[in-house]
């Protein structure tokens, strides 16, 4: 089912000297996906609203002074955006640089191979550099928080907060360097207003938050994604019908995440879809 | 919305500094004892999230910190998340979140104490009480500097008090717990003790050729006779006669740009402002004043605070806003004190609130105090601060003039362009055109320091040869943390000028370097400055500020090139790649140090 919207006006924008039409209200990013270019994002994610803050996604916008960031800037009429310019590459090498020195990038998807495309050197800032490096908070059986693997990009907060669930369980708290994502004076999560969704897993783009199965089997060196299934089905608890998407290791359930293009859910569940496979 | 409580009460004195603030809760809900009525009927949250901040500095005032159950009760009574309302609390530094001795001494350490012997002072106050944390802390700039060193002492209580220690001698410091500061003997400062009188900070004081500082130092501040006496309120008079439209067609022709530092022109904002058919509209005059350097803005405010108060009821007339706020910095206790003041006699004679003058304008300003970040004084992170969110720039566009305080067009201005408004209606765009008005700050070595007012085209060298220097002179720092250094005097003091000449104006800060500054240490204040200052909320200010002050820390012990390097690719990154201002100019003093001093040559 493709749901109807009003009619769009296009416009004509150019990415990398390649015209292109876009509906207006796209962004510089969706412009880029139809020219079929390849921008690296992090803390842009398909079902929340941008937060541009990890500026990995910087584009050079024809007679702008500063880049911009692809995630969130509308395409204009008539916009000339360079994706792989020299100042772009260098801004995307040096912003890898500066988190890979910082936080552990060790399960970021892609991660690896950007640094290599870009030719970033995260040890150029030597040994002493300052790092978030702190052990993980396991409080619960559900999922874990390892913030050493955090690179404050938001998604967490939105999807507990306004933009999906309303817990507001976790924000972020302190400033800067320090800023860390928290409950309030750092309580544990059992304590907290947390429903244990997992919404916030589902949109970790780095796997600061995982299940607490694929947290004990990294531990152990069992997590294997090549040895995984995914299977999509739909949740059998209530009436609603979410679809869940079982990913599966030797034949067992080892996470749950949800489709996000479901036009009811967009990736969202309960505790029980989420967490609620042990009757399998 | 649906809140989970952790359960921690607050204590008889948190509830009653925050009922003070809200009125007693009305209903269960909001934390009151619970009623026939609540039983019958849902409460209803009233949208009160932008009190978060005022409810803060209530506890945060009358106890010295904000304990758990404080910060519970502050978010039953407006219905805010307490993570969230953690969030915000945690990103202020006057906040503390821990037991903290009630008075607290703010020493600062910042650029234009620094050039004075500011280290001198923190030395014996760290020798006498111990290491900071507690009792005392390093400060960022305390906008004192023209009687720097400075430090500033704040005492929770009711009513809380604030001690200025300006200039402050390693020795002037002898106690923490202070005296009880006596009052000075000016009733809207009572509880400021320590100041000196504001003429002290204007040199030119007096002097029947000034246009912005005619009054500093002149006129009694409280009085606002004095201030009608001296040609008060006859801009707003005028403005009336010209209506809306022409006092923006006045502005646009004046040629007026912002004096926080970005320059833009004021008439254009105004029209964009004014045009939107969305409303309310709002007026947010910027007065956190923060970049180190600088403190023009707290002069005017102190000296002549009824200028700003009609200067924001004319901008309020011309873009059609009917309520404005005055976000003005937490570290400057006398300021708030005259402004609160000058508001309140304002309302009771009718030049704030419904009809002003019989003219059939509404407007009245709400006073909001900030609370130790430098970020709040950027034009979107200030909106986010006033509605009670943690204090981030927000992504441009939308600007302010289409979505800004609440999500509805704002015009947001410095106060020194809000005040330069009235020259302009007085004496007419052209005749202000003509001779243009610009303060300047000037500290470090120089035997007058003060605010300066001059015309636009003055040479910095001019500049110089009134204030007087100390020393031989190595260098001058314009336009604060975010600005560069000069060597060549002979720069015209304009936008243009200064910006032909690598440099900026930004908020009018000279700041006067001598051969005796330790410039590595200078460049590592900066470089602490923005690693402090910075929001965190975009990698390459978060981590880039902190990346560029270790580079400086190893720089400052050995030279090398590879370091060299990596400042400039860094600060390059940050400058091309940040969400905003902070983030964008973070490199700029350093790398002006670097090219034009010097400071790491081999």
């Amino acid at each position: 089912m493709i749901p109807l919207q009003p009619p769009r006006r296009l416009i004509d924008v150019e990415i990398d000297g390649e015209a292109v039409r876009v509906p207006e209200g796209s962004t510089i990013l969706d412009a880029c996906h139809s020219a079929g270019k390849d921008v690296p994002t992090l803390c842009y994610g398909d079902t929340l609203t941008p937060k541009n803050a990890c500026r990995v996604c910087v584009v050079e916008v024809e007679g702008a002074r500063t880049l911009a960031p692809a995630c969130s800037r509308k395409a204009e009429q008539g916009m000339k955006v360079g994706t792989d310019t020299e100042r772009a590459r260098q801004s995307r090498k040096v912003v890898l640089e500066l988190l890979g020195s910082s936080v552990d990038l060790s399960t970021t998807p892609r991660a690896a191979e950007w640094t290599e495309e870009y030719g970033a050197d995260p040890a150029r800032f030597g040994d002493d550099a300052a790092t978030v490096e702190q052990p993980p908070k396991v409080d619960n059986d559900l999922y874990v928080r390892d913030y050493a693997k955090c690179i404050l990009c938001y998604k967490c907060v939105d999807a507990c907060g306004e933009q999906w669930q309303n817990s507001f369980a976790i924000s972020v708290a302190g400033r800067g360097f320090d800023s860390t994502i928290s409950t309030e004076f750092d309580a544990p999560l059992t304590d907290s207003a947390c429903v244990y969704c997992g919404n916030c897993v589902e949109v970790c783009p780095t796997g600061a938050l995982s299940f607490k199965t694929e947290f004990d089997m990294r531990a152990e060196g069992t997590w294997d994604e090549s040895k995984q299934t995914e299977t999509t089905t739909i949740c059998s608890y209530c009436g609603v019908g979410c679809n869940l998407t079982l990913h599966v290791q030797d034949n067992k359930i080892v996470k749950v995440t949800s489709p996000h293009d479901n036009p009811v859910t967009k990736g969202n569940l309960c505790v029980k879809g989420r967490f609620g496979y042990g009757y399998v | 919305m649906d809140l989970r409580f952790r359960g921690a009460q607050p204590s008889d004195e948190e509830r009653a500094a925050v009922d003070d603030l809200l009125g007693p809760p009305a209903t269960a809900w909001e934390g009151g004892s619970r009623t026939d009525t609540d039983l019958r009927m849902a409460a209803r949250a009233e949208a009160a999230r932008d009190l978060l901040l005022p409810a803060l500095h209530a506890v945060n005032d009358r106890i010295g910190w904000i304990s758990e159950g404080a910060l519970e009760y502050i978010c039953r009574r407006l219905t805010i998340p307490p993570a969230e309302a953690y969030g915000v609390a945690t990103f202020y530094s006057l906040f503390s979140m821990e037991p903290r001795p009630r008075r607290v001494l703010h020493v600062c350490t910042d650029l234009a104490c620094q050039a004075k012997g500011a280290q001198a002072v923190r030395d014996r106050v760290e020798q006498r009480f111990g290491p900071a944390g507690q009792d005392w802390h390093e400060s960022p700039c305390l906008g004192l500097c023209e009687r720097a060193p400075a430090a500033l002492a704040l005492e929770a209580g009711q009513p809380h008090r604030a001690e200025v220690y300006a200039p402050a001698t390693p020795d002037t410091i002898t106690t923490i717990t202070g005296a009880a500061p006596g009052t000075n003997g000016h009733a809207p400062s009572a509880n400021v003790a320590g100041e000196t009188p504001v003429k002290d900070a204007v040199p030119q004081a007096g002097r029947p050729d000034l246009v912005l500082l005619r009054r500093v130092g002149v006129v009694d501040p409280a009085s606002l006779d004095d201030y009608r006496a001296t040609g008060g309120y006859t801009a707003l008079r005028r403005a009336f006669e010209l209506g809306p439209a022409g006092v923006i067609r006045e502005v646009l022709e004046s040629g007026l740009v912002g004096r926080g530092g970005a320059a833009f022109p004021t008439g254009r904002k105004w029209e964009a402002t004014a045009r939107q058919p969305d409303h309310p509209h709002y007026l947010v005059c910027n007065a956190d004043e923060s970049e180190p350097g600088t403190f023009k803005d707290r002069v005017v405010m102190e000296g002549d605070p009824y200028a700003l108060v009609e200067a924001m009821t004319i901008a309020a007339y011309a873009t059609g806003c009917a309520k404005g706020y005055l976000y003005i910095r937490g570290e400057y206790p006398r300021a708030v004190a005259r402004l609160q003041h000058a508001i309140a006699t304002a309302r009771s004679r009718g030049l704030l609130g419904d009809d002003i003058l019989g003219k059939g304008l509404s407007f009245d300003i709400e006073l909001r105090r900030g609370a130790g970040a430098y970020i709040c004084g950027e034009e979107t992170a200030i909106f986010n601060s006033i509605e009670g969110r943690r204090g981030e720039p927000r992504s441009k566009p939308p600007f302010p003039v289409e979505k800004g305080l609440f999500g509805k067009p704002t015009v947001v201005n410095n106060v020194e362009t809000l005040v330069n408004v009235l020259p302009i209606l007085e004496r007419g765009a052209q005749a202000y055109a003509a001779a243009e008005p610009k303060l300047f700050c000037v500290s470090g070595a120089v035997e007058r320091p003060g605010v300066y007012e001059l015309t636009f085209g003055t040479t910095l060298r001019e500049l110089l040869d009134m204030t007087g220097t100390t020393g031989t002179t190595r260098a001058v720092l314009l336009g604060g943390a975010a600005g560069a250094f000069v060597t060549d005097l002979d720069i015209p003091l304009t936008f243009q000028g200064t910006r032909d000449a690598g440099a900026t104006l930004g908020s009018g800060v000279v700041l006067v370097i001598d051969d005796t500054v330790d410039m590595k240490r200078m460049l590592l204040r900066i470089a602490e400055f923005f690693r402090d200052e910075s929001c965190g909320q975009c990698v390459p200010c978060r981590v880039g500020t902190v990346r560029q002050e270790e580079a400086l820390h190893r720089l400052s012990r050995r030279v090398d090139d590879s370091d060299l390097v990596l400042l400039r690719e860094v600060g390059q990154t940050m400058r091309d790649a940040s969400i905003c201002g902070l983030g964008q100019t973070a490199w700029n003093a350093v790398e002006s140090a670097i090219d034009r001093l010097g400071v790491f040559n081999r």
